[in-house]
Formats: structure tokens, sequence, C-alpha cells
């Protein structure tokens, strides 16, 4: 057997040892043919995506690149929710990266660089003791990596990661999922396990010394020395053994544009143009329906993006539909989407479901159940370590649903009361500001009189038996404090942003302009809101409103944050009881006011204690979206506010929980009743503890 | 002596409608007003004997016609129209109720004269008539005065006691022959029953009943909880039923079930005049609805202005609390 | 299939109806004007029939504020024609609206004849009128009210279901064309979003037509006002527990509990 190594530095290592000339034909026969099957699907796939439609969004902000770059080479996504994915991750992508690398290096040394100057390689001498070890390394997190997770998959089995078989949708099929999630950590693992198996043998066929570098296959060797395999043994099985690697890794390169493992493409991409600001309410687009009623309505990017999903399940496990067992789970939802995208849309050659009449998107491949389960709490995207965004995708289908006039009978009521009313719970609208007499002092009316603050009060803190309340405390506080404000009185009206989440999005435009005349008629230098889905609504979706000169828009929290801490309130009687807070969706994870209301019960002197899930991890209430007005569905186990409420119960001595939204007041109370909680646990507004702490004697002069 | 007075007597199914006897007695009093006659018109196959019953009448007109076997409006209309302008009485009193609903439209649109509707009482004032009638859902109450006689008056269920109305009198039955068309346009092919099987809401003596207040099914497991605690069983107002909450065996009023139980909860129902009229004469009757003007309080001896989602937990707990 | 519908607005209950300055009429300060909401089941049940056998649906409405905005919505929904008699004094009550709808149709080109006439059973304005049953007399055409179903067999014979007390249904025969009075559709009326609506105001147009009321009315109103109840509920107030104490107490003095 003659070593292919030639002379030259003997710190070097041989390529296709000991290999006779019809295998190495044959390996680049197949390795060839492996590359156009690459190709070929990768071809395949961007035709398909090229079915969706164009969008400007879909072209990466390059300002971005940098931030994302680091995200993908620090996994800090991955890492951020889950130290033990994360680890894994980390050490299996950088090993992969070392590998790969490694790969190219030969690859242009053997079959470039060797070719052209045959007596030339970087192979060699301290380059290649230093490559040597790099890759081994890389090859040992790799391995590592893979171990932990293949243990978590097969032993810990974390529930993020089951995929159950579901009867509503033809297109999602667990054990295909399944098959393919081994599929990738087995091929990953054979190629990792056997470069080093082949590297040993060739130590334990050549012993050259200075191959203790390679410590991983330099061990091995050993190991395979003491369990009696000999050098020429070594030399023997190393042909088979290499035949089999190139083979495992070949069918590696050829899984990764038809499986999930393609993420390692897609999610560049996904997370090059994921939007710096997570929450926006997607455009409407040029379809019948202002939705994507067909797959095609999809844009292309969003196509790719579907496949960025590697099914980590954190979406799944974060979803309040999801855990309160409601039809929906957004990693099913991107899953469905993505299978039936295969094979619905064309991809080199016509797909066989076009000639058949297509399907509609919402309501057939994607159920509708699922649709309206969303709360549209954000949390899916927000812990998405790709940065897919699912929100956009669910409400550009509600759209499709709501122009096909396919909503509950509740909906419909509901979104006749907003276009008759101007409030979600049909009542007549010389009512909103009823509750305004109960109170012993003038509220002003910034229609008539200028005022400092004008305070937006919203449908439920209007209209609400329970949540007028605590609209009273506010009044109460802010008169306390000397505040000068004001209200619309009848002149506002519901602002149309969770009936736009419904998919009405000219009803919001109707709301946002009444809103919006109303204001103009009113004098005030900024806007105050108990409201969470005002203020959404107020700093986000009323456009004009804020490219006004920029009209300061402030959640209550934070006016009484200042308030409090600049002295215009006093503590009069501080509180006591260990308290919670829950962060309302569109307060934290769409406003980012994470800090606010902390800030006030701290001034209160309330000893805070965190939930499991709290700032942008908080568990919605699951009255977002519409779902307030929406009936649950059976097969519910628990209602999220259900969850909520036994999450906070479980604090030790924690005996309030603390909100600052009046739908998290009134779902909260409600599910303390059903989950008889009630003795344990009060619901709370901030605002209604301010007024405790201050006393309701003091009244400071405006 | 000025034209008769009459009052179309319904039946339905082999019997005489209890809102007969109620439109008897009122006008029995129009007619004694005005010196008039009081007289009942009855169409029918074969029931001659139930013209015996209308004994507060003066007279009872009877026509007798395999056509006027089940109450058409678009017979019955044609019958009556052709017997009033022969007749001439000055007053017809026709029920509001689905039963005689097309006549009520259809009568005076064929005799070309005026029509006073969802009327529950009329006062004989000079030699005309006024009338006081309920419009808007029941939300406002009107007087009016019709220009001309003779007038067609819908009178609502509940305009006077049917105990008022029953006479032992037996009398003067006058067969009439009322031209009944050979063909109608209208035919009846048969009833369809409610699905049998499903609980008696009439034989019940407690009843909680849910409206639209309710918001949903998913919260009928409240009124159903309340309802098994005070032994009795959950009924519901037209527009539950219409969103399918509950099946129409349940549906109390005009076009459900005429109830009298010892004690009827309204939840969450407003109090429409169509649904009062099923329930009205139970013997207790408790509501809850957040809207304190809600005209279901006009019938209810005792009325909660709360929220039912959130009164019915506490009031389950009361009364669990109160049986143990 | 030619389908006419005739729809009409009512005052919204919602909002409390108050007496205006004559004593005898509503004020118009806060009233509001809603489609009656059989009007829109009977629309919606033509529309179902229309997308069953194909055809058209034309609409007529007296005029009233925003009766244009329900025109439209009608339009967008699926109607095919929409027409306006105007000439109405601006006011609630139906007989004249009733009987001017009534004599218009006649007047208009095209509207007649057609298959069916679908209108509302009822509205809560009914006080002096009500115009399916004088259509139907007036065009000398069957009629049947109170129908919750309705549908239209090859040969020109309609089947309908009309609601009797107790939960019977009554199943009819029809010769066409009739008149019908509906109480409810086969479901619900369809929901049609605002930018549907806003299509049809810029691509739809409103037919007008100039109606000639009718001289003197049949009914004089003298007076309106809110009902005076003899015996109101007695209202319980108080905390929940309170009040359900008190419930309870009131149960078991008669022996319920």
């Amino acid at each position: 057997m003659i070593w292919a190594a030639e002379a030259g530095d003997p710190v070097s290592r041989p390529v296709f040892y000991s290999l006779p000339l019809w295998l190495t034909i044959t390996f680049y026969v197949v390795a060839v043919a492996t590359l156009v099957w690459f190709f070929y699907a990768v071809a395949r796939k961007i035709r398909r995506y090229r079915s969706g439609r164009q969008d400007p969004a879909d072209r990466p902000a390059w300002r971005r690149l940098p931030g994302a770059l680091l995200g993908v080479f620090t996994n800090r996504n991955v890492l951020r929710d889950n130290w033990y994915a994360g680890l894994a991750h980390l050490a299996v992508f950088w090993g992969f990266v070392g590998l790969f690398v490694a790969t190219i290096l030969v690859l242009v040394d053997n079959d470039i660089l060797h070719p052209l100057l045959p007596s030339w390689t970087f192979m060699k001498g301290d380059f290649y003791l230093v490559f040597s070890w790099l890759a081994d390394f890389s090859g040992a997190i790799l391995v590592v990596g893979l171990a932990m997770f293949v243990f978590r998959r097969a032993v810990l089995r974390p529930r993020q990661l089951r995929v159950e078989e579901r009867d509503d949708v033809a297109f999602l099929k667990p054990r295909v999922v399944r098959w393919e999630d081994w599929a990738f950590l087995v091929l990953l693992l054979t190629a990792g396990l056997g470069g080093f198996f082949l590297e040993a043998l060739r130590i334990r066929a050549t012993n050259p010394s200075f191959e203790g570098v390679s410590f991983v296959g330099w061990l091995l060797s050993g190991w395979l020395g003491d369990t009696g395999v000999t050098a020429s043994g070594a030399d023997t099985t190393f042909g088979y053994l290499w035949v089999f690697h190139a083979l495992s890794a070949m069918a590696l390169i050829a899984f990764i544009p038809t499986s999930k493992a393609w993420h390692m493409l897609a999610g560049w991409y996904s997370l090059a143009v994921k939007p710096a600001r997570i929450g926006d309410m997607p455009p409407a687009v040029p379809t019948a329906g202002g939705g994507y009623g067909r797959l095609e309505d999809l844009s292309r990017g969003e196509l790719a993006i579907l496949e960025a999903c590697i099914r980590c399940g954190r979406c799944h496990v974060e979803c309040p539909a999801a855990e309160g067992g409601f039809p929906l789970s957004p990693r099913d939802l991107i899953l469905a989407l993505q299978v039936s995208a295969r094979r619905l849309l064309p991809g080199l050659r016509p797909a066989p479901g076009t000639t058949a009449t297509a399907p509609a998107l919402a309501g057939e491949v994607i159920p509708a159940s699922w649709l309206w389960s969303c709360t549209s709490c954000l949390a899916c995207d927000e812990v998405c370590p790709l940065g897919i965004q699912h929100l956009p995708l669910i409400l550009q289908m509600r759209r499709d649903l709501v122009a096909r006039g396919e909503v509950s009978d509740r909906i419909q009521d509901t979104l006749t009361n907003v276009m008759r009313y101007g409030n979600s719970l049909g009542q007549s609208p010389r009512n909103r500001a009823r509750w305004v007499k109960e109170l012993p002092f003038e509220v002003k009316d910034a229609r008539k009189e200028p005022v400092e603050y004008l305070w937006f009060v919203g449908d439920y803190a209007s209209f609400d038996p329970r949540a007028q309340a605590v609209t009273l405390a506010a009044a109460r506080v802010f008169h306390a404090a000397g505040l000068d404000f004001g209200i619309l009185y009848e002149a506002e009206q519901n602002t149309g942003t969770d009936v736009r989440r419904i998919g009405e999005e000219g009803l919001f435009e109707m709301q946002r302009d009444k809103n919006l005349q109303a204001l103009a008629k009113a004098q005030f230098r900024k806007i105050l809101t108990t409201d969470p889905h005002s203020y959404h609504a107020l700093t986000r979706e009323y456009g004009s409103l804020n490219g006004n000169g920029g009209v300061p828009v402030l959640h209550h929290t934070e006016v009484l944050a200042g308030l409090l801490e600049s002295g215009r309130l006093c503590i009069v009687a501080p509180l006591r009881g260990d308290v919670t807070y829950h962060d309302p969706c569109y307060l934290g994870r769409y406003g980012r006011v994470f800090d606010a209301p902390r800030r006030v019960l701290t001034a209160l002197g309330a000893p805070l204690h965190e939930m499991p899930r709290n700032r942008e991890r908080a568990f919605c209430c699951g009255a977002g979206g519409g779902r307030i007005w929406m009936e649950d569905v059976p097969g519910v186990k628990e209602r999220p506010a259900e969850s909520r409420v036994r999450e906070a119960a479980g604090l030790k001595g924690v005996g309030t929980l603390v909100v600052a939204c009046p739908k998290d007041l009134v779902m909260f109370r409600d599910a303390l009743k059903t989950t008889g909680l009630e003795e344990v646990l009060a619901v709370r507004d901030i605002v209604e503890l301010v007024e405790d702490a201050i006393g309701a004697t003091q009244r400071s002069e405006a | 002596m000025p034209g008769a007075v009459w009052v179309i007597a319904e039946q339905w199914r082999g019997g005489l409608s209890e809102v007969t006897y109620e439109l008897l007695a009122l006008g029995r009093q129009i007619a004694d007003d005005r010196g008039a006659a009081l007289e009942a018109v009855l169409l029918g196959s074969g029931v001659v004997g139930l013209a015996e019953s209308l004994g507060l009448a003066d007279r009872v007109l009877y026509a007798d016609s395999p056509a006027f076997a089940e109450p058409v409006g678009e017979v019955g209309s044609r019958a009556l129209a052709a017997l009033a302008t022969e007749r001439k009485p000055t007053v017809v009193l026709v029920p509001i109720t689905n039963v005689s609903w097309d006549l009520v439209g259809l009568l005076p649109a064929r005799l070309g004269v005026p029509l006073v509707n969802f009327c529950m009482d009329v006062a004989a004032v000079g030699d005309g008539l006024e009338a006081r009638c309920l419009v808007f859902g029941g939300k406002m109450e009107v007087r009016a005065v019709p220009e001309s006689e003779p007038v067609v008056i819908g009178v609502l269920p509940g305009a006077r006691r049917a105990d008022a109305g029953r006479s032992t009198k037996r009398p003067e039955v006058e067969p009439v022959a009322a031209p009944a068309p050979e063909t109608c346009g209208v035919r009846l092919l048969g009833y369809e029953e409610p699905e049998a099987g499903d609980i008696d809401i009439t034989q019940q003596e407690v009843l909680v009943s849910v409206g639209r207040g309710l918001q949903g099914q998913a919260n009928l497991d409240l009124a159903e909880e309340l309802a098994e605690l005070l032994g009795g069983a959950v009924s519901a107002s037209r527009p539950a039923v219409d969103m399918g909450w509950l099946p129409m065996t349940r549906q109390v009023g005009k076009s459900g079930m005429l109830v009298k139980p010892k004690l009827y909860i309204a939840l969450g129902i407003s109090g429409a005049p169509e649904h009062v009229e099923g329930m009205k004469d139970a013997a207790l009757i408790v509501a809850v609805n957040t809207d304190p003007g809600a005209p279901i309080f006009n019938v209810a001896h005792y009325g909660v202005a709360e929220d039912l989602l959130e009164f019915v937990p506490v009031l389950i707990d009361k009364v669990k609390e109160h049986k143990s | 299939m030619k389908t006419l519908v005739l729809l009409k607005m009512v005052p919204d209950v919602v909002e409390e109806l108050e007496v205006a300055g004559d004593g005898a009429s509503l004020s118009r300060d806060f009233l509001r004007l809603i489609i009656n909401e059989r009007d829109e089941n009977a629309l919606e049940q033509a529309l179902i029939l229309k997308e069953r056998h194909q055809g058209t649906v034309t609409v007529v409405a007296p005029d009233a504020p925003e009766v244009d905005d329900v025109l439209y919505t009608a339009l967008a929904r699926g109607a095919d024609r929409v027409v306006k008699v105007t000439g109405l004094e601006e006011g609630v009550g139906s007989a004249e609206a009733t009987v001017t709808v009534a004599a218009a149709l006649s007047s208009v080109a095209g509207l007649l004849p057609v298959d069916l006439i679908l209108t509302g059973c009822q509205a809560i304005d009914d006080l002096d009128g009500l115009v399916g049953p004088l259509v139907a007399h007036q065009l000398g055409l069957p009629y049947v009210g109170i129908v919750t179903g309705l549908d239209v067999h090859p040969g020109g014979m309609g089947r309908c279901l009309r609601e009797y007390p107790g939960g019977v249904r009554g199943s009819f025969e029809l010769d066409l064309p009739a008149v019908v009075g509906i109480q409810g559709a086969e479901k619900p009326p369809r929901y049609v979003p605002i930018a549907k609506v806003r299509a049809a105001m810029t691509s739809g147009t409103i037919e007008t037509v100039a109606g000639s009321p009718p001289g003197a009315l049949p009914l004089r109103v003298v007076e309106m006002k809110k009902p005076e109840v003899a015996e109101r509920a007695e209202m319980i107030a108080g905390g929940l527990d309170d009040i359900a104490s008190r419930v309870c107490e009131i149960l078991a003095g008669r022996g319920l509990l």
C-alpha cells in the first residue's frame, strides 16, 4: 500500500489516503450528483418563494445587518430562554462552522491548488498543526452539542418538542416531523463521529508523532490500539469507513434543502429582515380582501422565512392559546404553512395542487378556529429565536376571513356595535362619561377648555362596572395630584385597535378618523391613558397624531411614577402586603413599558415578587386581539387568565395581583372566581393601590 | 245603535286561545260604553261547540268550512273581509299572537280601513275610540285616535284578564256563510313539532331563563348550576335560542312557550313584549340585568341591576350556603 | 329569479328614547335610526336565495336619516339595485311610509313584476300599518308572515316555514309571486366589512324616486310618553353578597329553597 502523501514536509496529511482510483472517481461522481441535487432543490425552493407577493419589506435593512450577524454568531436568541438548548446549539453551530471551514480549506488545497500547482500545499507545518487542532476541537464540540440534543430529545423530552397529531389540518404530519428531527441529528452525528474514527484509523495506520494535536483522533487511535486494532487492520477498515463517511456527508448536504436543516440558511435571512420593532399591524395588501386569501398572497420573504422554523417549540409553550388548549399553536401554524407551501405552490414543475381549485388559505389550509384563538399577545414573535413573525400572518388571514364575512355572531355583534355606537359593548355613546357623575369634583371637558393632560379613557374603563371603579380611583388620584386633566366625553370612541386585530381594517380607519377629529378639536399638551390598548393605538397606530409635532402619550403608570417620585403625590400609608405585577401585553411587549409600574410599586413601598413569566415573557390574560369578544371553544383546558392567577397565587406570601389594564382586571377577577382563588388573591389596578397609599384625604392645590 | 264590536275568536288545533277571552272582556267594555252589540266571529271546521264558551258575546257568528280548519291568514282575511263588508262592524279586535298575526295586517288592507296596532287598552271617547298602545319594543306608550271607523285593532295579550272574558251564559250562535276562496296562494301542508325528548319547561316549578346578556353558550353552565340548585330547568328568550345556545323547546314567549312557574329568574333578558307575554304570570319573578331601565323590571317583582356573570356565581354560593 | 326586498329604518332602542316638545312624537335630539332587524333578515334571506337560484335582488326603502348607509351596505352585501323613495316627512310611524312605498312600487320602472317580495314581518314602529300585507293586497299577491325559512322549488312554487306558538312551525306551500313577511333568515345576516361598503359607495348608486305620501293619516297620535308602570320591581341594591343574601331570603320566604 502506498500512501498518497508526497515528498516535502512530513507534517502533513494525505487526502484520499489509500483509496483506489475507481473509488476516488466514484466519490467525485457522487459529490457532483449531490451538489446538482442540492442546487436543484434550492432552485426549486426559490422558484416556490417567487410565486409569493413582492414586498419591499422583504429587503434586509443593511444598517441592521451587523446586529443580525452578531445575533447569529453569538446564538444569543437561542441562549436567551434556554441555556441548555442554547449551549448545545452554540456548540453544534461553531462545531459545524469549524468543520465547514476545514472542509473548504481541504477542498481549496487539494482540489483547486493541487491540480494547478502539484508541488504546492498549505496543509503543512505549523498551519497544518493549528488546522488539525481546530478541526478536532470543532468536531469535539459538535459531537458534544449533538449528544446534548440527543439526550434532550430522547431522555428529557420537554413538551415543547412534542408535535401532536391534529385532525383539523391536512398537511401537518407528526411522524414525518419526528423522522426529520432525528434524521438531522443522526446525519450530523454520523458525519462528526465518522470523521473522528477516520482520523483515528489514519493515525493508527501511519502513526505520525505530530498528530497529537488532533487530540480526539489521537486518543481514539490509542484506544483502537488498546482494543487490538493493528496498523494494517486500520488501513483496511479505513477504506470502507471513508466511503461510509463520504456518503453520510453527501446525505447531509442533500438533506439540507429539503428539511429543517435549511434553517441554517433561511435563518440568516429571517433575522436580517426581522422588523426593528415587532407588533406593528401589517399593511393591507392588494388582494380582494386586503389580507391573505391564498398562499401566493404571502410575500416572497415570508415564504422563505417559514422555512427558517426549527420547531424548537418556544412559541408553542409561550402561546396562551396553545397552553390553554385552544386550537392554535404558533409552531403548528408555521409548520402547516411550510408544508402546504411545499405541496401547493409550484416548484420547477407545476405542483399537483395547482390544476385543481386551490383551497382557501384562511379556513381551509389553516382552520379558522386556529386564527380566532390568537390573543395577539405577541409572545410568539418575541420569543422566536429565528425572528419569525407569526402574528402578522395570523392577522392577514383574519383579514381575509372578515372580508369574506366569515366571522362568528359575537364578533359580528361587536363590530356592529363599534360601528354603530363607537364602543364594543353596544351601549349608548351618551353614557360613555356617565361615571364622572359619581365624582365629588368636575372633570374638565377637553373639547371646551384647554387641559394639560387629555385623558383617553377607553371602552372598558368607561362602561364596564368593575373597570369603572378603577377609572374613578384614577380620577381621584389625578385630582389629588393636582393634575390638570380633562376627557373627551361622548366624542371619545373605541380606538379600533382591537377591531383591527380582528381583521376589520376599514372599521379601524373609521374609528381612528373619528378620534383624530375629536382630538383635533381639543386643546391639550399631552395624552394620558389608563388603557394599554388605547396606549398602543395612540402611540403607534394614529400616525398623524404623533407626526404632528409629536404629542407625548403616556400610560398612567408612567404619569404616576413621575408624580410619586417628584413628591407631587405623597405616601401617607405605605402598602402592606406583598404584591406581584402582571405586564399587560400592549404595555409591555408592545409598548416596552416595563419599569414605570415597578417604579410606582417601589415608591409605594410594596415588596414586589416577580412571577416566573414576567416582563417580555409575561403571560397574556387572554383578552387581546378581540378574544374578549369571542366565546371559548370546546376542549379548552385552562383559560389563560386562570393559568395566570394560579401563577400569581403560587408566589409565597403574595396577596395582590397588580394590573394596569382594564381588560386584565375584568379577566383576572373572573378567573379568581372560576379557580376559587378569591380568598387567596386580590386583583387590583395599580392606581387603586396608589389611592390607598396617598390616603383618601390628600388634596393638593392645582 | 252603532255597528257591532267584533272579536275575532282564535281557534287553533281544536281549542280556543286564552287571548280570545281577554279580547272578549275588552270588547264587552267597548260595546257597553258605546251601546253596541258584541259579536264574536269564529272561523272553523266542525268546531261549533267552541262557540258555546263565548258567552260574553251577544252573538257568535260561526262560519263552518273545511277551508277554515287551520288558521291561515290569507284564507281567514278574505272570509272575514267579506263578512265585515256585509255586516259592517265598527270595531274589529284581532289578537296579536303568532296564530293571528297575519290577519292583523291583511284585514285592514283588504277592508281599506285604519289599523291600530300593539294595543293594550281601548276606551270609548265621545263618539270615537282612543287606544293605548305600546310601541318601540315597549319603550314608549302612545294614545292614538283612529280618524275613521270601522277600525281594526291589534290587541296585545294581557289587555284584560282572561277570566273576565268567560261567561256561563250560552250565546246566540248564528251560522254565517263566509266565502272560502276556492284556490288560495298559501297552503298549509302540515306542522313540524318541536323536537321531543327535551325538558318540558311548561311543567317546571322553577325556571332560570337566560337572554342575550349571557354573552355566550360557555356561560350556560352558570344558569344550569343555579337551576339545578333550585330544582328547576333553564329556559331562554328568543335571542338566546336564535344564537343556538338552547333548543327551541326552551324558548319562552310569543313563538315559544307560555310558562307559569312558581319562580322565574330572568338573567340578562331585557324584557321585550314578545318575551314578557310568555312569563308574566309566573308567581315570583326575579330579574337580573345590567341596565336598570330594562323593561323586564316592569314585570319582575324583584330586580337586580348587576352583571349576571358577576352576580350569579355569588348567588350560587349563597344558595349553597343556605341549603347546607 | 327576481326578488324585491322592502326595508325601513326604525328607532334604535339602545338609545334612551325621549318625547318631543309636542308630546306626541319622538324627540330627534338623540334619535338614532337603524335598519329594522327583521327587514335585515329579509334581505339576508333574499341574498341566500339569489346565491342558490341566481337572479337579482332589488331593495326599496323609504327615505330616512342614515338610510343611504344601509342601502350602500345592501349593495355591498350583494343586492343588485337599491331604490330610495323620497318625499316623506322626516319622522317615524309606519302608515305614511308604508302606503308611499307600496304605491311607489308600481310607479318605478322595472321593479315589477317580481317572483318574490320579502320584508320583515313586523317592526317596532308598526303602529298603524304593515307594509307586507298592504303590498300583497294592492298587488293581489298571497301573503304569509312570521316566516323563518324559505326556498323556491322548480316550477315556481315556494316553500316556507311559519312560526306558531310553542315551538311549532307550519310548513306552507306558496304560489309565486308572493309576499313573505320574514321573521328570521336561515342564518344570521352576513357581516360586510367597511371596505366593501366604501367600495359600494364609490361604485354603486342609489336610485331616488319621488313618492307621493297620502294626504291624511288614518291614525292620530295624541300623546306619547314613557310607559307608567303600575308595579315596578323592587330593586335590590348593595354589594353582590348582600344582594345574593337578600334574594336567598326572598326565595326561602316563599319556600323555594
